[in-house]
């Protein structure tokens, strides 16, 4: 089974606990009103969608209840690192 | 795995399950200071996936700013309005969330040399003393239904579980129990 390091349980936990959240990182326009079509579909519907170690968010759904972000690599599915919600992106190697 | 690290046939060790006694339950939000301050009989643990207890009151710390509070007082008076009162009165300069929660959930008790091996057939946690030592609860999965599994000895387990989830789980480990047995 898949282990996920929750960074609030500082624990490893059975990947059947959590839920993903999509990419990380994807900050909200402070003003959505400014934005124009374009720049606004980019922001709800573009992802980077990356072949190798992308930024994404998780949830310990049965278990601390916590967002959280993680660095997984989308060809190996091997987490790299988790972090806290917050904090910024982390520089790893694959 | 080899062959060494499995249970030797015959000794999987049996183990009982049983209703726990009725309880008020309540969930409590809020930060450090709300859980020092709740009044609510035991100290609030302050490290997450652990339970303090002091019988017949227990704490869980179930997420960051998330405490499980149970108070199992003799069956027939459970005194949930009395002490929500008391602790809405302790907490009432602080921000927080306190929500009675009684009657959502039930607990099971799983008990003797098996138990761990019965519910690591539903629990995908590794459930070792030295990876899940007692003392330490936490929110998981049992299955398809979430519980709350809380180690209170070597060989005593205490599932909470929502009301409606509660027949599932028992069919589960009763299942599991006749394999273990006819295994053993
Ligand atoms: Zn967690």
């Amino acid at each position: 089974m898949l282990l996920i390091r929750c960074p609030y349980c500082e624990m490893d936990r059975p990947e059947l606990e959590f839920r993903y959240g999509g990419e990380a990182h994807v900050a909200r326009p402070v003003n959505p009103m400014a934005e124009s079509d374009e720049s606004w579909a980019e922001f709800l519907y573009m992802r980077t969608n990356p072949k190798g170690l992308h930024a994404e968010r998780w949830r310990h759904t049965s278990g601390c209840g916590r967002f959280f972000n993680a660095i997984r690599h989308t060809v190996t599915d091997r987490f790299v690192v988790t972090y806290k919600a917050g904090e910024p992106r982390p520089e790893v190697k694959p | 795995m080899s062959d060494a690290a499995l249970p030797a046939a015959g000794m999987l060790g049996g183990c009982t399950v049983r209703k726990a006694d009725p309880a008020a339950r309540f969930v409590l939000r809020g930060t450090a200071e709300v859980a020092a301050g709740a009044s609510f009989g035991v100290a609030l643990p302050s490290r997450l996936n652990r339970a303090e207890a002091s019988d017949p009151r227990a704490a869980l710390k179930l997420g960051p700013d998330e405490w499980l509070l149970i108070a199992a007082d003799a069956a027939g008076d459970i005194p949930t309005a009395a002490l929500q009162a008391q602790m809405e009165a302790a907490l009432a300069a602080l921000p927080h969330s306190l929500v009675d929660v009684s009657h959502r959930q039930m607990a099971l008790l799983v008990e003797g040399p098996g138990a761990a091996l019965t519910l690591n057939a539903a629990v995908p946690l590794d459930l070792s003393v030295e990876a899940f030592p007692v003392g330490m609860a936490t929110r998981t999965i049992f299955e398809k239904a979430e519980i709350v599994l809380w180690r209170q000895g070597a060989e005593a387990f205490r599932i909470e579980v929502w009301r409606s989830f509660a027949p599932y789980v028992q069919a589960l480990l009763a299942a599991v129990q006749a394999e273990n047995e006819a295994a053993a």
